[in-house]
């Protein structure tokens, strides 16, 4: 059995979705409560670091490929790029142009919403892209590569 | 529109383009990547034509908001690192071709370079010091990016010697912060010159160590050159003549520059301007003679190559601290002016001799599979354009007149002089020579001689190899010869920058 044991699995998917909720909530409303982009981003790549761990990293990829997780990463960075794009047709890169909306609602602050879930995207994929690089090089031991090397 | 934020949008735009378009277009760093960089090049040239600006990120005037300054000094810069990015470029399309992972070199060499855009053009110490650690952790990766033992090991002490430099940073920024309650450089440097008139207290004082060391460490300043000749040889070729011909002096010298001359301001007869202006000199001296000495005996070429970089930061460092000393002490301004000017002048064209080695190094390695001199020479034959430009660079550095570099160390000998340190001025003189004596070396045992082995089976590199060598070779000459062209339009603005920092406060807060 791959992964680790029933418990951890068990409740592993009961968690996992709440998680996600949580961070993506975390995003959100970073600009009305504390958090953020980057906050909720490391939250949501905790669920999915936490799917590889219990699960192994099969059942993590079926849920956000690593090729996904490419293209999500650098989705993000250019997608918070461009917002700051926006702000030139006002006069200023990174100006913010983007309709105010009311006091303390969800649409509120302009461009700083777009940049959080920007930022989420970009922080979230590369968190897990780092982690899964990680696994993947736990195999080879820094001795085998040494030794390869002298060989 | 002021182009200021597309020094640093453009290369990081391209940063993530590549790899996200190279998930499906395998090519897509050898397309865009050459693209990018020579608008970036071209920008960089146009923009000596402009004058000093100010741009306001987000509409936000400072102190409050985060300001792109560019004045002489920046536009400096500017050049060296566009132009040598984009001939870098163009050399690592062929060279690199052995490697792979290469959209994800495209895209850290963007990074790279948008990182010291960022540096030149920030106005803002803290912004100064996050663009600071993009590009540094580009480059620790890209020093790495052979992965073999012993590129491993050098990037692994590079990044642990680069953080240690970026936690002093860090640390001298937020104490800059206690006591001025700005980040605003200039709002700084106007603060310190009303609070303290020149006088600095113990707090600047400590926070002034701190980036005498991190910034000295950045630019491989002896006593904290530990991690240059493991990085620079370890990297490939076109990274190595970016970190030594460009990321050394953004992020090294530059920085110390704007740091020292324009936030804190030189002051005449102030105890801490002296005490800076002395460590200067003295990091100065100890990287001229121990950068020298040790390149004599090395066999690796782009061993030799690294530590003669630290020989020659060496000597920029020795024009400006004898420059900051002058001022300091209320020497001749025009005296201070000349030995500042022949600082950057030695600067801009180590830019051009320095990368133009390396990237010849890389040349000679990709053609013949070696880099230890032992095993090399007679190249001449076989290698007609490499050599020929290796040697234009060698007597260059080397300061055989009518070259670029004998210009530039003259006239930091004459300042030295004219400022009454001659005991400085012929140790410069005695290891100007130990210069020349390591790159007779590298003639002999790698141009001229009896035809190796290894190099007989050698043939000239591919044409998009030679022609940023070419191209180097010639600015190698003409930034000597055609001192009258490039002075006044690039080297004299520069040094003005750093000479009135009235005048930058006053650009930046209008």
């Amino acid at each position: 059995m791959k992964g680790m044991t029933l418990i951890v699995k068990t409740i592993t998917d009961f968690v996992v979705g709440f998680i996600v909720v949580f961070g993506a909530y975390i995003v959100l409303y970073g600009h009305l409560t504390p958090g953020g982009g980057f906050a909720g981003g490391v939250i949501i790549a905790c669920a999915f670091i936490l799917l590889m761990l219990a699960h192994g990293k099969d059942v993590a990829y079926s849920k956000l490929s690593e090729k996904a997780a490419h293209v999500l990463d650098s989705a993000g960075a250019l997608a918070f790029l461009l917002i700051g794009w926006f702000g030139v047709t006002a006069g200023f890169f990174f100006m913010n142009t983007f309709g105010r909306g009311e006091a303390f609602r969800l649409l509120s602050s302009g461009m700083i919403l777009p940049l959080n879930i920007a930022i989420a995207f970009k922080v979230g994929s590369s968190l897990f892209l780092v982690f899964s690089a990680l696994a993947v090089f736990r195999r080879r031991s820094f001795r085998a590569m040494i030794e390869d090397e002298l060989a | 529109m002021n182009p200021l934020p597309l020094y640093v949008a453009i290369p990081l735009g391209a940063a993530f383009l590549i790899p996200l378009l190279g998930i499906w277009w395998r090519k897509s760093g050898e397309t865009l990547a050459p693209l990018f960089t020579l608008v970036l090049a071209i920008m960089a040239v146009l923009q000596v034509t402009r004058p000093a600006a100010v741009y306001h990120m987000g509409g936000w005037a400072p102190p409050v908001g985060i300001a792109l300054v560019s004045d002489g000094l920046s536009t400096l810069l500017l050049i060296a690192i566009n132009v040598v990015g984009f001939l870098c470029i163009l050399f690592s399309l062929k060279y690199m071709q052995t490697y792979t992972g290469l959209t994800k070199y495209y895209s850290l060499f963007m990074l790279m370079v948008a990182g010291m855009n960022g540096v030149v053009v920030s106005g803002d110490l803290f912004n100064l010091y996050v663009f600071l650690e993009v590009a540094s952790i580009a480059s620790y990766a890209l020093v790495a990016f052979g992965v073999g033992a012993e590129e491993l090991e050098a990037g692994f002490k590079y990044l642990i010697l680069g953080s240690v430099a970026s936690v002093m940073l860090l640390f001298g920024i937020g104490t800059v912060y206690a006591v001025t309650g700005s980040l605003n450089m200039a709002d700084v440097a106007r603060e310190i010159a009303m609070r303290f008139g020149g006088e600095m207290n113990p707090a600047l004082l400590l926070a002034g160590a701190f980036f005498l060391m991190g910034f000295g460490l950045k630019a491989a300043l002896v006593p904290f050159h530990a991690w240059l000749p493991d990085a620079h040889p370890s990297a490939p070729a076109p990274i190595s003549a970016m970190l030594s011909g460009v990321v050394i002096k953004s992020l090294g010298i530059y920085a110390i520059c704007r740091i020292f001359f324009n936030v804190y301001g030189i002051a005449t007869g102030s105890a801490g301007s002296i005490i800076f202006a002395n460590a200067m000199v003295t990091f100065a001296l100890l990287s001229i003679i121990v950068g020298g000495l040790l390149a004599i005996g090395q066999w690796d070429y782009k061993r030799l190559l690294a530590y003669s970089s630290i020989g020659q930061i060496g000597y920029v460092m020795l024009g400006i601290g004898v420059g900051a000393r002058v001022l300091a002490t209320g020497g001749q301004l025009s005296v201070a002016g000349l030995a500042i000017l022949g600082g950057l002048f030695h600067m801009f064209n180590h830019v051009a001799f320095k990368s133009l080695l390396f990237l010849s190094s890389g040349a000679i390695q990709h053609a013949t599979g070696t880099r230890d001199m032992k095993q090399l020479g007679g190249l001449r034959e076989k290698m007609p354009i490499t050599s020929f430009t290796t040697n234009m660079a060698a007597l260059s550095i080397a300061g055989v007149p009518p070259f670029s570099g004998f210009w530039s160390k003259l006239v930091i000998l004459i300042a030295t002089i004219k400022a009454g340190y001659t005991g400085i001025a012929i140790v410069a003189i005695i290891f100007a020579f130990v210069t020349l004596v390591y790159y007779i070396k590298v003639q002999r045992e790698i141009l001229y001689g009896t035809v190796s082995k290894l190099v007989e089976k050698a043939r000239e590199v591919p044409a998009l190899m030679y022609v940023p060598l070419i191209i180097l070779a010639i600015a190698c000459v003409g930034l000597g010869l055609l001192y009258p062209v490039v002075g006044p339009r690039v080297l004299e603005p520069a040094r003005d920058a750093l000479m009135n920092s009235a005048e930058y406060i006053q650009l930046v807060l209008g």
